[in-house]
């Protein structure tokens, strides 16, 4: 290999995208080419000095709602039943979880869904400046005892990180007029809020997946509390969100 | 088979296009930035490559959908802008509103007010160099570095073999590098 050759295939070594042969060609150039083992190392530097969260633009909320605006709305609830049983049927493209999501959606109380539309708000609400966290940390001892006195249950504060959730810290919101606690995460670029509330009378419920205005939102009933995950990452990702919770809950 | 359901239900197909393709809006939203001169020509562009993604989501084939947008997205870009101006960057001035938004609303562990300062300073300058690059380079190093997307991904955005993906990031790096260091006067030698 030659070192023209090197000074391309070596940011497809840092970008990981280099089959074992490859990667191996490339670092026995380096390891006899000092010109190209300074350039892998100068490339791996600027790479890291690039902080990809702070160069991503964030789309106005107004631009969110407009497009939602031009698309067709959902339908009245008899059709849509219809319409469902119908791409079960036919066997229809979309995945069985969002299958399940319109099942849900359907079979969802007026109750729920003003809820639902509640929940997606406070996770808006909590993306403006300033307003993410009450008492910020990375340390579920400094946030877990933060909620003591201010709500009636002590919310499940657990720290993530080793799974891929950062912690950033605890907030109190409002859901359905009642105080509740959010608890924030990270997940690369993206925030997950994780609302808590005494969930009387029932005391474990399986989690849906629903969305509402471009969110994510993974619902489910453990411990006696009601739990809602929202965040824009994708369905999956929220999903394994929340059952690595659920795991280190019972732990 | 999929064009038989969406067929009767256009509600159903709707939200299962919403579901699928707009937690992808910032995505979308940051390439449309760094292509266009203006927040608003950002703005048109985004909401014309969801329409267009929305016509023609019964030809979508499955797989990854962010590819698949961000290539209808940069199909906008090109068509709709490159008649009248060249892409050109729309850097961020003080008044404009969504700067504020721009800011992670998060900060760094045990970062000081002053790195906070300085981290901000930095990405802004590293914001306005990438909008500099020439357009061919621009868009590869945004779907990589802040869009995340495997070279693979990348060749089928810009529609080009992978081996120019490479090329390209290549050249593109050097060149921001070269940039940042000018601009930092920081660096090696």
């Amino acid at each position: 290999m030659n070192c023209e050759e090197a000074s391309i295939l070596l940011h497809a070594l840092i970008d990981g995208e280099l089959d074992a042969g490859h990667a191996r060609d490339v670092e026995a150039h380096i390891a006899t080419c000092p010109n190209c083992a300074a350039q892998l190392r100068e490339f791996q530097e600027f790479r890291n000095a690039m902080t990809p969260a702070r160069l991503l633009h964030t789309a106005p909320m107004s631009l969110r709602s407009r497009i939602e605006g031009k698309l067709p709305a959902r339908r009245a609830a008899g059709s849509n039943r219809r319409s469902v049983i119908k791409g079960f049927a036919v066997g229809a493209t979309a995945s069985a979880l969002a299958a399940s999501g319109l099942l849900v959606m359907v079979m969802r109380t007026d109750d729920e869904r003003r809820i639902l539309g509640e929940v997606v708000s406070a996770h808006l609400r909590s993306l403006q400046a300033q307003h993410l966290t009450d008492v910020p940390s990375s340390d579920q001892h400094m946030v877990k005892p933060w909620f003591n006195g201010r709500l009636d249950v002590a919310p499940p504060v657990i720290d993530l990180t080793a799974q891929g959730f950062t912690l950033l810290g605890g907030r109190l919101d409002y859901v359905d007029a009642k105080p509740v606690a959010a608890i924030v995460y990270r997940r690369r670029v993206h925030v997950i809020n994780l609302f808590c509330a005494p969930a009387p009378g029932s005391s474990k419920r399986k989690s849906a997946m629903e969305s509402l205005h471009g969110f994510n939102v993974r619902s489910w009933t453990e411990n006696g509390l009601n739990l809602w995950a929202v965040s824009d990452i994708n369905a999956d990702e929220l999903t394994e969100f929340g059952e690595k919770f659920e795991a280190a809950l019972r732990q | 088979m999929a064009g038989g359901a969406a067929n009767g239900s256009d509600g159903g197909k709707a939200e299962r296009f919403k579901e699928l393709a707009l937690p992808h809006l910032d995505a979308i939203y940051t390439l449309a930035r760094y292509l266009l001169r203006s927040t608003s020509d950002a703005d048109d562009a985004v909401q014309e490559c969801y329409l267009r993604a929305f016509c023609h989501f019964d030809s979508f084939r499955g797989g990854p959908i962010k590819p698949w947008l961000l290539a209808i997205l940069r199909n906008v870009c090109h068509a709709s802008y490159a008649g009248n101006a060249r892409l050109v960057y729309a850097a961020d001035t003080g008044s404009e509103l969504d700067n504020s938004q721009a800011k992670p609303i998060w900060r760094e562990d045990s970062e000081t007010p002053e790195q906070t300062v300085l981290r901000r300073h930095e990405s802004e300058t590293m914001r306005r160099l990438i909008g500099e690059l020439p357009t061919e380079f621009r868009e590869v190093i945004v779907l990589r570095e802040i869009n995340d997307l495997s070279y693979r991904d990348i060749a089928t955005v810009i529609a080009a073999p992978i081996g120019t993906v490479m090329s390209r990031l290549a050249r593109g790096r050097k060149m921001l590098r070269d940039a940042w260091i000018a601009a930092e006067g920081g660096g090696s030698p």
